[in-house]
């Protein structure tokens, strides 16, 4: 193909990357160093609130922006360096919680909560969603054909399903008065509350997560599955291999790099946890990295949010991310380059 | 059976045809409001859309939209539903209007009461007044021989009481959902024991003796709570209620209605309202005054906006009142408070009184600052002086971050 051909084609994506991926990603990342704060000045306000049948009027002292002649709030923005890191990793206090001894204070801290959180939550779900996947590809693969079909569309449902959506009913089953726990509750004969202590609601993270990733992992590795050379296989029989022994040293070299392929693709999402938090309520108790940007970023009642933390946080997940996917892509590299 | 329901089908398109002239006039200009989604917002914005053209948005983020939302120009609304707390950024941003005009030309049937004035101008229209204070069932508190409580060692009490009785699943519940709820539940009891909650410098003052006294009282009520509580907000206490699963709450005011709505509630006529209780002696009941009323947006035509108040107005008339008369504790005239307006009216009414949400850009900080941090008292990570500190130090990061602090 010529070269003009090419650049015809590839273009217009490569434009539309630089503007919604690549320029955001700059102006995140520039806006991590800075702060921008409205000017504000103190003034005396009477504020008249109705009661019953007359008004309380009160004067104080509130915080005010200064608005400009257009009538906008003025702002000033400050480079500060790396000011909005520190606030989000809150290090002083982490040395704090090393020097008096007590290592469990630093799961306490939001930054680290979520951290730790975050990278069990993606390092127990990956081997789940590749073991489930495969079982699933490997048990489907082996159905008459008459079946097959059905079965291979009702495994992939989960997988159709918007994580909120899911999220959200996996909580309305096992939340206090849900149909789940209350069937549990009249079997067991006891009070059960999933959603009154982190780790049951870690396991129902985990849970819920393998269930909705799994058919993912199922359809690459099920197409994988249709291009094993079945010469090597029949040879493998004769040989006197047995189902196991052709799985460990046939099967799974061939789709190895789809196992790399899939690890990548759950190792980015897993990071980036986020709906199972919000759909069950879970701040309280357990926390994630996207959960904490998010949180900077929502308004409180008085309009205030805090942009610069929350950039800083958006760009140590990316490190994070960044630092997951070493492994599997050297991996890559490797392969490529042998090849 | 076909004829009846050709007449049912001409009868509702009737009373379509007399909702419509319930308006005194046609509106002709495009009006749409943004507000909270609670009964008495469905009330209002319903008779307001007896005028024609007007489209209502009910959504309980709206908190979260709706600075953006009128800093557009021209406003993505007209018409605003506020409330003391959510009125501040509107206020700061310069983008809602005064009133006075409007209020002059449109507004004969306003009482003063309603009228908000901030530094002289009106700048909002109130509509009604909210609060959390004690609801409890009366049934269960009659059987047991108990009286409504007027203190949170008579809560304590009365819970044991009723624990042991064992008529419900569990005696309280509780808006303590992590993040909004939880802070104004500390908010609440924080106040009731006398505390400041930032310094004149803005510097914070919440880890005080007051403030350890509060999370020690909700930590004894969280005993005698369903334990999730740290993911139930009001509309799970409503339904909680409803369906007879406990037996009080220090819950808001605009929930009243619902207890004794026959198509969701369980326990009509048996949930009755009572002052919120006090936290110590001598003090003011803990909780907090509310008013929610409409604003009307400043970039829009002189025209949209005469338009739209007169919309609101027919919105928070003496009719729609009368047809909706226990959605909420309006300050409309023509209000008959009923039995569960009492626990508001005593609310407001005690000496000394609660002070109404202390809506700043400090307080804004100091709320999503307890939110985050409060949750780790109740799960054990932290004791309360050291949740207390970590409260401190975040609002003292965001202070700065805002400039607010120096």
């Amino acid at each position: 193909m010529k070269f003009r051909i090419f650049a015809a084609f590839v273009g217009p994506s490569v434009f539309l990357m630089l503007l919604f991926i690549a320029a955001p990603l700059v102006s995140v990342f520039l806006q991590s160093f800075q702060i921008t704060q409205p000017i504000v000045e103190s003034q005396e306000v009477e504020t008249c609130t109705p009661g019953f049948l007359t008004q309380t009027c009160v004067t104080e002292v509130k915080t005010v922006p200064v608005l400009d002649e257009n009538g906008e709030a003025m702002t000033r923005t400050d480079w500060v360096g790396l000011q909005s890191y520190r606030n989000v990793l809150q290090l002083d206090q982490v040395r704090a919680a090393i020097s008096s001894g007590n290592w469990g204070d630093i799961w306490a801290i939001d930054f680290w909560k979520a951290l730790r959180f975050t990278l069990m939550f993606t390092l127990i779900t990956l081997p789940l969603v590749i073991g489930v996947g495969l079982a699933i590809a490997l048990v489907v693969n082996n159905l008459s054909a008459a079946v097959k079909g059905q079965v291979i569309f009702i495994s992939l449902l989960p997988f159709i399903i918007t994580p909120v959506i899911g999220s959200l009913s996996i909580y309305w089953l096992f939340v206090g008065d849900g149909i789940l726990t209350s069937i549990l509750e009249s079997w067991l004969n006891r009070d059960i509350a999933m959603f009154a202590q982190a780790w049951t609601i870690e396991l129902l993270m985990y849970f819920y997560r393998v269930w909705h990733v799994a058919p993912f992992a199922f359809v690459i590795f099920y197409a994988g599955l249709q291009t094993v050379n079945q010469d090597t296989l029949e040879s493998a029989i004769i040989d006197g291999a047995s189902r196991f022994d052709r799985l460990r040293y046939v099967v799974i070299p061939h789709l190895m790099p789809l196992i790399i392929f899939i690890s990548l693709i759950h190792l980015m999402d897993a990071y980036r946890v986020f709906e199972e938090i919000v759909g069950f309520r879970s701040q309280a108790h357990v926390i994630s990295l996207q959960w904490l940007t998010y949180d900077f970023l929502v308004p409180d009642d008085s309009g205030n949010r805090s942009i610069s933390r929350a950039s800083a946080s958006a760009m140590l997940t990316m490190i994070g991310i960044v630092i997951l996917l070493i492994l599997p892509l050297r991996r890559t590299w490797r392969d490529h380059k042998g090849s | 059976m076909l004829m009846k329901k050709i007449l049912m089908a001409s009868a509702v398109s009737l009373m379509g045809t007399t909702a419509a002239l319930a308006c005194s006039f046609e509106n002709a200009v495009p009006v749409k409001s943004l507000s909270a989604g609670f009964e008495a917002w469905k009330s209002a914005t319903d008779a307001m859309a007896e005028c024609g053209n007007f489209e209502a948005e009910l959504d309980q983020e709206f908190r979260t939209k709706q600075p953006a939302a009128f800093a557009a120009n021209p406003s993505l609304y007209q018409i605003g539903g506020v409330s003391n707390g959510t009125i501040t950024p509107l206020l700061n941003e310069g983008t809602i209007r005064p009133l006075d005009d409007l209020v002059e030309k449109y507004g004969q049937n306003l009482s003063p009461n309603q009228l908000i004035r901030i530094d002289g101008q009106i700048m909002a229209i109130a509509m009604m007044v909210n609060t959390q204070h004690m609801m409890y069932r009366k049934d269960i508190f009659d059987d047991l021989g108990l009286a409504a409580p007027a203190t949170y060692d008579d809560v304590l009490a009365a819970a044991a009481a009723i624990k042991d009785a064992g008529v419900v699943d569990y005696p309280l519940g509780a808006t303590l959902k992590s993040g909004w709820n939880i802070a104004q539940d500390f908010n609440n009891m924080f106040l009731g024991f006398g505390g400041t909650f930032y310094n004149d410098d803005s510097t914070p003052a919440v880890n005080s003796e007051a403030g350890v006294k509060a999370l020690e009282t909700m930590k004894a009520l969280t005993e005698y709570m369903d334990p999730e509580y740290l993911v139930s907000d009001s509309t799970y206490v409503q339904q909680q209620f409803q369906q007879g699963k406990i037996a009080m709450a220090n819950l808001w005011a605009s929930r009243g209605g619902a207890m004794d709505d026959d198509n969701e509630s369980q326990v009509v006529g048996q949930v009755y309202a009572s002052a919120a209780p006090l936290a110590m002696d001598g003090g003011a009941p803990a909780t907090t005054l509310w008013w929610d009323g409409i604003v009307i947006a400043k970039n829009i035509s002189d025209e949209e906006a005469d338009a739209a108040f007169r919309v609101a107005m027919e919105g928070l008339d003496t009719e729609m009142v009368q047809a909706a008369n226990d959605d909420a504790i309006w300050l409309i005239s023509g209000y008959q408070p009923n039995r569960l307006a009492e626990g508001a009216i005593a609310t407001a009414m005690a000496s000394p009184a609660p002070i109404s949400y202390p809506s700043t850009s400090q307080m804004g900080l100091m709320h999503t600052a307890l939110g985050n941090e409060l949750p780790a008292f109740f799960t054990g990570e932290r004791d309360a002086e050291a949740t207390l500190a970590a409260v401190e130090d975040a609002y003292t990061t965001a202070a700065k971050e805002a400039g607010v602090l120096q």
